[in-house]
């Protein structure tokens, strides 16, 4: 077969590394509407209900079961399903309805019901429903921590920066289950030490992170997976009632829970029973409600990739975002686990949870080097912190984080390590080097780290968990070793346990760590001029990346001394001979001194001067200074001139040559990339201007395109325009220069 | 003490009133104490009646299934941690028989005065005997 270059190129593209599969019902491999999705519907009898969705009450699942019993506010339930899905549709796209009247109705509709309302809305007013039905009215962000080498010094760097990066919660997890408690421990310790109030869990088998938790060694967990069907969930290992003891086990420990649920996974597990993703997901959101979780992690999570394969994936991904904030769940939205080769299509579809704002608007930013991402992440890696910046700046977004100094990193990354090598040393854990703690501080990663025997740290850790000590043994040992600021954030964070507050829907600690929930910064957007939105100090906080520059820091470099071998003599005249007159803007050599390139004005006026010299005739040199557009310039300098030919030069370089019978605006030849113009160019420029003058026939001059020229230097070349604007005086003539120079 | 209106946040609005579940008041826990090796781990557990409080007010903010699950968790924080994961463990599918979970919700009724949990595992009781998950 032929084969197009096009296509062939377009083949190697990292879009194309993905898999696309075409939807098939049958096996659970659609996103939304399924044939086999049921019609929405409800009876109740006696305050008991009949049926959901087209099923019996002696056909229920357990799922049917508990969702009846502990999800449905049955008050509401016939008023709420009689209302046309349509209608709550419009509701959620219509900034005049406020969120409560909304959820006071989504409180009685059954999964098909919820899935049903869905069908009715596009992406964009699937945003605006997240953005009002959010329950949390500021943004936050999640982290995710991990290191391949499961270094503890270097975990408490990584958390101590993602900390002072501003993320709200931090998770770990484990490669080796038996590293948990020190995995946990590191970054209690660095989080701490970046910021008091974040809050931190260890991502490991239920039982274990229950332990982890009964030490104060993680303050939320969000292990709490539950499925879409019973045969999943008890493939799980699982059944709603124990997971919502678990839930309720949490608590009395004084641990924030979130469960885990997102589309893909029945059908990951085999178990889908035909139904669509979306269908599945709201029920298990029904569940997660009537357990009592006060919040969930969905957006596909880690099986993503499965819903991206299929048609409308990304659109149904952000349904169970929207789904499960209408259901009055914190929501930590996904955008976790790798989702695409394609950084086009991970940020197109980021942009879903992160322009409307979620409780967490990923529910693991991966804060460390892809490589040491032990979650199978992440979609957003360490290596895209600036870019993640510079779009809260491009667009006065609130994603959660803040730019940090590079100085800044480094100090928290070596003061995190420090506070978690003194832990070791007084609780008799084995030592951490300083060597280990200089590698930390500048370490990208696990690479950058020297070997570590992991056998004592194993043998440790086992004693540690069978052992009586816990969260307080960590303060008293930050206190003896001089990081008593780090001891008290992390007393403080046990003094929130007692109080219990952060149990409240999405709660979180501001940086002035006091909590921040549903109850007391409820969500109230209704519209422009409502809501959350970035401003004041917050604002200029996001503005402030360390790559932004002074406005002068773009212009200093070109000024320096005016140039003497450059002489005003008086008035330019017309010319009568054949000559060039090379006509200069009026900063040329006095205010400005080097072009955007760099280039020495006098080295310019040399190489101009040698290029018409080569064709054996003489240039003129005259200052304009009623105008510093180019195109004038150059035309003054074409009037002037005895052959009608003439130069113009802009300081920053943009060259022209003129003609004095073409409309000012046309030209012979322009050279507008200033920047990529080199000397040997404005010597053929000459040259070509004395050709035209002398007339013969004549080239023009090849320049290099460099479409990115414009991209980097806009700012320069507008601020270098500007100040030779300044220059310009209106009513002044043209005035003849001497240059002194002699042609070689 | 659950009907009493609490204004949230409790650690602003109530640290004089907040104790731990050992019965320290809040101001108790201090830097010195710790120093000093005055505290246990159950100094820094929180109260029945605290959760009780924060009940009521996700109760009365809208959330009544969240209320529910901390009205559980008041109950939860006298039963010891090792009895905690073997009750989760007997809840997992196939771990039990109908009359353990029975005997399990009855144990913890008795013992602790857990009302809300007796309840609530009866309930699963009955479920997973029609279910099927029960212990075979």
């Amino acid at each position: 077969m032929e084969r197009s270059k096009r296509f062939d190129l377009l083949a190697q593209r990292d879009i194309n590394k993905e898999t696309y599969v075409e939807p098939w019902p049958e096996a659970g491999l659609i996103v939304a509407d399924s044939p086999y999705d049921p019609s929405p519907s409800i009876k109740i009898e006696d305050g008991r209900v009949r049926e959901i969705d087209g099923v019996a009450r002696a056909d229920f699942d357990a799922l049917d079961i508990f969702i009846a019993t502990r999800a449905l506010d049955l008050r509401v339930a016939e008023e709420a399903m009689a209302l046309p899905s349509k209608d709550y549709a419009r509701m959620l796209a219509d900034i005049n309805v406020p969120r409560a009247e909304i959820a006071r109705l989504i409180a009685g509709c059954t999964p098909a019901k919820l899935t049903d309302i869905i069908r009715h809305m596009n992406v964009l007013e699937m945003m605006m429903g997240l953005a009002k039905m959010r329950i949390r009215r500021t943004p936050a962000n999640q982290a995710h921590v991990t290191n391949w080498r499961e270094h503890p010094a270097l975990l408490a760097a990584d958390a101590a920066e993602a900390a002072l990066r501003g993320f709200a919660e931090v998770e770990t997890t484990v490669r080796v289950a038996r590293f948990a408690p020190f995995n946990a421990l590191a970054i209690l310790v660095g989080t701490q030490t970046g910021r008091g109030g974040v809050l931190t869990q260890c991502s490991v088998e239920e039982a274990l992170g229950l332990r982890l938790a009964m030490k104060g060694l993680t303050s939320y967990a969000e292990t709490l997976s539950v499925y879409g069907t019973e045969k999943t969930f008890v493939d799980g290992d699982d059944t709603p009632w124990s997971k919502a003891f678990l839930a309720s086990a949490y608590a009395s420990r004084g641990v924030k829970i979130r469960f885990t649920s997102g589309t893909g996974s029945e059908a990951l597990m085999g178990r889908a029973e035909r139904k669509s993703m979306l269908y599945l997901e709201a029920r298990c959101l029904l569940v997660v409600k009537g357990a009592g979780s006060q919040g969930v992690q969905n957006g596909s999570i880690s099986c993503i990739a499965l819903p991206e394969a299929l048609p409308g994936g990304v659109r149904a991904v952000l349904a169970e975002n929207l789904l499960a904030s209408m259901l009055g769940l914190e929501v930590a939205a996904g955008n976790d686990a790798l989702a695409s080769h394609s950084s086009i299509r991970k940020t197109a579809k980021l942009m879903l949870q992160f322009i409307p704002g979620a409780d967490f608007i990923f529910s693991g930013y991966s804060a460390i080097p892809k490589r040491d991402n032990l979650f199978g992440g992440g979609n957003f890696d360490a290596e895209d912190f600036d870019d993640y910046n510079v779009l809260q700046r491009d667009m006065q977004v609130d994603g959660g984080v803040r730019p940090i100094t590079e100085a800044e990193a480094l100090a928290i990354r070596r003061k995190g390590a420090r506070a978690i090598q003194a832990v070791y040393r007084e609780m008799n854990l084995p030592e951490i080097t300083d060597e280990e703690i200089d590698a930390a501080a500048l370490a990208h990663g696990s690479d950058d780290m020297p070997e570590r025997d992991i056998v004592p740290d194993l043998e440790a850790a086992d004693a540690f968990m069978a052992g009586d000590d816990d969260f307080l043994a960590v303060i008293r040992a930050l206190q003896k070793t001089g990081f008593s600021d780090v001891a008290d954030n992390i007393l403080e964070m046990g003094r929130q346990r007692i109080a219990a507050d952060y149990l409240q829907p999405s709660a979180i600690f501001d940086a002035d760590f006091k909590v921040q929930s549903a109850i007391n910064d409820a969500n109230d957007y209704v519209g422009p001029g409502s809501g959350y939105r970035p401003g004041g100090e917050r604002w200029r906080e996001m503005q402030a990346i360390p790559q932004a520059k002074s406005p002068e820091g773009f212009v200093d470099p070109h000024i320096g001394e005016p140039l003497s071998r450059l002489v005003e003599l008086g008035p330019a005249a017309p010319g009568t001979q054949r000559e060039v007159v090379l006509a200069l803007g009026p900063a040329f050599g006095g205010a400005l001194a080097t072009t955007i390139g760099g280039l020495d004005h006098d080295a310019v006026l040399e190489a101009i001067l040698s290029g018409v010299a080569s064709e054996g005739i003489v240039a003129r040199i005259v200052r304009v200074y009623h105008s510093s557009d180019c195109a004038a310039i150059g035309y003054v300098g074409a009037r002037l001139s005895g052959s009608g030919i003439g130069i113009g030069l802009q300081s920053r370089g943009t060259a022209v040559i003129h003609q004095k019978d073409l409309a000012p605006l046309n030209n012979l030849e322009l050279f507008p990339q200033s920047p990529s113009l080199t000397l040997a160019t404005y010597e053929n420029i000459g040259r070509n201007a004395a050709r035209y003058a002398l007339g013969l026939a004549t080239v023009p001059v090849a320049v290099e395109i460099d479409n990115g020229a414009r991209l980097r230097l806009i700012v320069k070349t507008a601020l270098l325009h500007r100040r030779e604007t300044d220059e310009v005086c209106p009513e002044q003539p043209p005035m003849e220069l001497r240059f002194d120079w002699e042609p070689e | 003490m659950a009907e009493t209106k609490s204004e949230y946040p409790l650690r602003d609005s109530e640290a004089d009133q907040l104790r731990t579940h050992s019965g320290l008041p809040l101001g108790d826990i201090t830097a010195e104490a710790i120093a000093a090796g005055a505290l246990r781990g159950d100094d820094l557990r929180t109260h029945a009646d605290t959760l009780r409080r924060q009940a009521a007010i996700a109760r009365d903010s809208g959330y009544p299934q969240l209320a529910a699950n901390l009205l559980r968790a008041a109950e939860l924080t006298d039963v010891p941690n090792e009895e905690l994961l073997k009750i989760y463990e007997l809840l997992r599918p196939e771990r039990a028989s109908y009359g353990e979970l029975v005997r399990l919700a009855d144990y913890l009724e008795e013992t602790y005065g857990a009302r809300e949990n007796a309840a609530f595992i009866k309930d699963a009781a009955e479920v997973y005997r029609e279910r099927g998950l029960l212990r075979r």
